[in-house]
């Protein structure tokens, strides 16, 4: 399947709706994770919109395609996906975070519909994505395992633990998508603890690797694509990404990665985000 | 004679026959800990995960995730404490369906020193909310035990241990996840004891009969949930509590069962409970039972400690 140019031009706007939709979630006076759940809308929006079998109506059948946010406090920018997917209501985001809602800081398996796997302690989602290969490999389950790790996150070794699992036992429907964004909590991630080379250290781990613009649609879709039947070993596609993205104060530094906005900030940025789109119309 | 590890390759053997969502996932020690054995039925039913706890733990919340019931085995020490936090976020929080097989538990691992033996174990796993947590007494009991185990739905520890004590649990006192078994009744004192370390306690139940102190003997197999009924019961019936256990007095069966003691209103009557286990310390490099004499965990140790109590 190749995507042409009409569906890449809707999912990169659709993937700037969801940033409105996610300042709008987030509002202003409590904190939350922008830089993270910025960075990585487009590479969300391909996987729900284009790439994955996972809809309204089987997103409880054991053979759907599974999105596993590694990246646990990037959850939200999934509950905007989940919404426009029909799986969380749409008024229901507004709750996020608020004593008995659905919508936890961190993924919940068992209160948000359409959340795969229990994360937000680093380092766990790849693991959890070679679990269920290997019961779907026992199971003769033909099905996909996208799994969005941090750059940052790429730090805890348990992420490698389970690199070696991947190749070891062959599960080439597990994909890794790093969101490459190159800054963590307290700062610029080779910085703080280098991680590079990444495509260098995967291969080495038996995976093969793709780098692309992870804002980019038509990249983020043809790299989807390689995750298909007959695949030699499983693949990591390492997404370039600008913390942030979108709201230009909050770009490229490690600053908003947990924040609480001022309403003035909020305005501010709602209004950039709204120009962009009426922007992108007129195209 | 065999330890209560031996019953678990029995009862995976078992399990795996009839039920084809069985799994094994160990950590390269299935030999020991004899997850392996389930190979003799079906070799696509374990899974090699490497010296890897915490992805072995955070693999098997995913296959659950799948309809599995998966038991990942390495030993105690490292099964329990390594792999925490995995075990916190992808198991007890999802209430995943995972029995988690922690081997030669307790002191008794022995030669391999203070590194390899788990004194803190349950303590580790009681924390949790979620979680139920067994501990058999003998071989068949741990057959039992696990069986058991695999049919109820949720997360389970299960400590298993390499102490040789053959079999010693009357086979006709009926197993119940959750209820408490009187071994045997007497006055003043009841011994409750747990795990592999209940064979010391019933050859100081029956030095103390010799003697013509009769204590009364119980076995606590879960520890979470506590049979709060049976505490109370005890707690009616004699004037002390002595809790044995091959693990840390803080946080294992003796605070489990004070903690019940500590809740109980004015109608009943006052008990004291004695906890006999390691004392805050580590242990060493040593056999089995030499360092469970060291430790004041031998029969002889556990009847001074009684006699002292009267």
């Amino acid at each position: 399947m190749k995507i042409d140019e009409k569906r890449i031009r809707e999912l990169t706007k659709l993937s700037w709706e969801m940033r409105l939709e996610l300042l709008d979630m987030f509002s202003y006076g409590k904190a939350h994770h922008f830089g993270g759940s910025l960075s990585c809308m487009e590479i969300i929006s391909a996987l729900y919109f284009y790439k994955m079998n996972f809809k309204k109506d089987n997103y409880k059948a054991l053979e759907r395609d599974r999105f596993i946010m590694s990246k646990g406090h990037s959850v939200p920018a999934q509950y905007v996906g989940l919404s426009m997917l029909g799986i969380i209501p749409h008024d229901e985001l507004k709750t996020i975070k608020k004593i008995g809602s659905r919508l936890q800081g961190h993924p919940d398996v068992l209160k948000t519909p359409g959340i795969e796997a229990p994360t937000g302690s680093l380092g766990q989602g790849l693991s959890y994505a070679n679990g269920i290969a290997l019961a779907a490999k026992e199971d003769k389950i033909n099905m996909n395992i996208f799994v969005m790790i941090g750059d940052g996150e790429l730090q805890e070794g348990q992420v490698w633990e389970a690199a070696m699992t991947t190749s070891s036992h062959k599960l080439t429907n597990v994909c890794v998508i790093i969101d490459r964004n190159k800054f963590q909590s307290q700062g610029n991630v080779d910085e703080l603890k280098k991680i590079s080379p990444l495509d260098e250290k995967f291969q080495a781990f038996g995976w093969e690797t793709v780098s692309i613009d992870g804002h980019d649609i038509k990249q983020i879709c043809n790299a989807l694509d390689l995750v298909s039947p007959g695949r030699e070993k499983p693949l990591a596609i390492i997404a370039d990404t600008v913390k942030g993205k979108g709201i230009s104060f909050m770009e490229n530094t490690y600053k908003y990665h947990n924040y609480s906005m001022s309403k003035e900030e909020y305005e501010s940025a709602r209004e950039e985000l709204v120009e962009h789109i009426t922007n992108m119309k007129k195209d | 004679m065999d330890a209560t590890r031996d019953g678990l390759g029995i009862a995976l053997k078992d399990l795996s026959e009839k039920d084809p969502d069985i799994f094994v996932l160990d950590c390269d020690l299935g030999r020991s800990t004899r997850a392996y054995a389930i190979t003799e039925v079906n070799e696509n039913r374990f899974i090699e995960m490497g010296i890897a706890e915490q992805d072995m733990i955070s693999t098997a919340s995913g296959m659950t995730s799948m309809g599995k019931t998966v038991f990942v085995n390495s030993f105690a020490v490292f099964v329990t404490g390594r792999c925490f936090d995995q075990i916190r976020q992808q198991v007890a929080l999802p209430k995943a369906n995972v029995k988690i097989c922690g081997s030669s538990a307790g002191l008794t691992q022995g030669y391999d020193g203070a590194t390899h033996q788990s004194i803190v174990d349950v303590a580790i796993m009681r924390s949790l909310p979620n979680f139920n947590i067994v501990v058999p007494a003998d071989p068949n009991q741990a057959v039992k035990v696990i069986k058991e185990a695999a049919v109820i739905d949720g997360p389970f520890y299960i400590r298993l241990s390499r102490y040789n004590t053959g079999n010693f649990i009357d086979e006709n006192l009926e197993y119940e996840f959750g209820k408490a078994q009187e071994i045997v009744k007497g006055e003043k004192v009841a011994i409750i004891g747990t795990g592999p370390i209940l064979k010391n306690c019933v050859a100081a139940q029956q030095e103390l009969a010799d003697k013509g102190i009769k204590v009364g003997l119980y076995n606590f197999h879960t520890i979470k949930p506590i049979d709060e009924d049976k505490v109370k019961e005890i707690v009616n019936s004699y004037e002390h509590i002595v809790t044995v256990e091959e693990h840390n007095v803080i946080g294992g069966l003796g605070t489990a069962v004070s903690d019940v003691v500590a809740g109980l209103d004015n109608s009943y009557s006052h008990s004291q409970v004695t906890k006999i286990g390691v004392q805050d310390c580590f242990g060493e490099s040593g056999g089995p039972e030499e360092l469970l004499k060291k430790y004041n965990l031998d029969a002889k140790s556990i009847v001074r400690q009684i006699k002292d109590l009267l």
